[in-house]
């Protein structure tokens, strides 16, 4: 027999999952929209991303002759786990049932789950440009998660606490004060999140220049519904990040424990901080440009650096 | 929360001060190299000038003006002066590549937390935490002279160095006598104008900057 108050939570949490799977090419549409505009072109439109995932869902799929079950299991796979890393993070009340179920190391290894079938996928067919996307993502992805995890350890010395809504909660409830620590580890954060959805500086996904690409170069052998799976689950990917960005940096204006009335101002936050967050990605991109392949370990290097640099200031200024 | 809006500024300054000096570390340019000087002076400048309101010690206006004034204003655009007629804009070289300076950086930083901490404890001032972060950029500024080849940004670290100094004794003892502070000043300055005058005949010897031709005395 469930109480009132959990069984709201669990509608919350099913409210809150299906929320980020609709909501999560319109984010993708929208950044897309935002670039489009800073480069003086009109745009697909907010909306592209939901004809192009009908479109590939009608589609009849073509799977390479030597395709293993692992290449025709990935995209189910990567959707599922990002589509479970989004209902572990809290986006629209702290107190959600399902939040509990992993910490913030946990949702590292979701995300590196997801990373190793698409990199062994990518590999599978056995083409060339496979291979030489999954050992790029590798080398980008391992610089990267140490750098996610130290901006995770700073945000989890500051609440004592690993998990995701321990820390949301405390953060949300300091009294305001400029936190040098979470400076460092919001900069970091950027630099990973930039890296890790295969952004500008370090990879473009709207290009198919065969030298550049990264994550596209993993996809390329993927057709119809598998390759709307891996797209819409790419789309999840950035909305989770942004996701925990506001968690960690911009809590304000989540629904506390048991307090299921601030909900709608809750998803009104979301939204608009959702808005400021796309148009800020698009704006950081126009300004950036493509780095050299070689040149992303400098990068992701400073990312770790920042987030070292957080924590040790913590330690010393305990703020 | 106890802790003043004044102290979480100041920490806040001392965090940007040696996030700067590690941009200063891993920057390849000269001219990036010059303005990230400016800035590490403002911010120098703002968290003296935080210290003297907060502390209602108004020779610290007085040091916070000088500081705006000479490392904001005069030393960057002197610095300016002769990169141009230098005509020197790219430091590529670094003697260690930049990854592994940056690791250096770190554990310089954990190496001197770890020798401020015992020094801090006997200090009163709550700020007390911040002589580990004045220490730290000095290391880094000294490090950065260490492993650049060409003159300007062993200059320009040499200058960073004395910006961690005056930050060490602003924020932690609350300044030095006025005196003292106008001396140290106007060494930099002097300091900076005899360099300028040492790059132009480093580069009238030697035909480059580069200051590894000056280890070879005799001509063979």
């Amino acid at each position: 027999m469930m109480g009132t108050e959990q069984s709201l939570g669990v509608v919350f949490q099913i409210y809150q999952s299906l929320l980020v799977v609709l909501l999560a090419p319109l984010l993708t549409g929208w950044v897309n929209q935002c670039r489009a505009w800073l480069q003086n072109r009109s745009g697909p439109g907010l909306l592209q991303p939901y004809r192009a995932l009908r479109k590939l869902f009608h589609k009849d799929a073509v799977i390479a002759y030597n395709a293993s079950l692992l290449f025709r299991s990935t995209p189910y796979i990567l959707f599922a786990c990002m589509w479970l890393a989004a209902a572990i993070i809290p986006i629209i009340a702290v107190d959600l049932p399902f939040s509990p179920a992993a910490d913030v190391i946990a949702l590292v290894g979701v995300f590196a789950l997801a990373r190793v079938f698409i990199s062994l996928a990518a590999m599978d067919i056995g083409t060339a440009f496979g291979s030489l996307g999954a050992r790029r993502e590798m080398l980008v992805s391992f610089l990267a998660e140490p750098a996610l995890l130290m901006v995770f350890f700073t945000a989890s010395m500051i609440s004592h606490s690993t998990q995701l809504p321990r820390i949301v909660e405390a953060l949300a409830h300091h009294q305001f004060i400029l936190f040098p620590s979470l400076a460092f580890a919001g900069l970091a954060f950027v630099i990973v999140l930039l890296a890790e959805n295969a952004r500008i500086p370090v990879d473009n996904p709207s290009t198919h220049l065969e030298l550049t690409m990264i994550h596209e170069a993993m996809i390329l052998e993927y057709s119809a519904r598998h390759l709307a799976l891996v797209e819409w689950a790419s789309s999840l990917k950035l909305f989770a990040y942004i996701s925990i960005g506001i968690a960690l940096f911009f809590p304000y204006g989540i629904a506390d424990v048991g307090n299921w009335g601030a909900l709608p101002v809750a998803i009104v936050a979301l939204l608009a901080k959702l808005v400021l967050a796309g148009a800020a990605l698009a704006f950081l991109e126009a300004l950036l440009a493509k780095m050299r392949i070689f040149r992303a370990p400098e990068f992701l290097g400073t990312a770790f650096l920042l987030a070292v640099l957080g924590l040790l200031i913590h330690f010393l200024l305990g703020a | 929360m106890t802790i003043s809006y004044s102290v979480q500024i100041i920490n806040l300054l001392a965090s940007i001060l040696l996030l700067i000096a590690f941009a200063m570390l891993t920057q390849r340019r000269i001219l990036s190299l010059i303005n990230l000087f400016a800035w590490q002076g403002l911010v120098l400048s703002l968290s003296t000038f935080v210290v003297a309101y907060s502390t209602d010690q108004y020779h610290l206006y007085y040091s916070a003006g000088l500081t705006l004034l000479l490392k904001v204003l005069v030393l960057p655009w002197l610095l300016h002066r002769l990169m141009r007629k230098l005509n020197v804009r790219w430091d590529v070289e670094t003697l260690i590549n930049i990854p592994t300076t940056m690791l250096v950086g770190i554990a310089l930083v954990i190496f001197s937390f770890n020798l401020a901490a015992p020094i801090s404890q006997l200090s009163e001032s709550i700020t007390r935490g911040l002589i580990g972060i004045a220490l730290a950029s000095v290391l880094l500024s000294m490090l950065m002279m260490l492993t650049r080849r060409k003159a300007i940004p062993q200059v320009v670290g040499f200058l960073a160095m004395e910006n961690g100094l005056f930050f060490a004794a602003t924020s932690a003892t609350h300044g030095m006598p006025l005196v003292v502070e106008l001396g140290i000043a106007l060494d930099v300055l002097v300091a900076t104008f005899i360099f300028g005058i040492f790059f132009f005949h480093i580069r009238e010897t030697f035909d480059s900057l580069d200051i590894s031709h000056m280890e070879k005395l005799k001509d063979d």
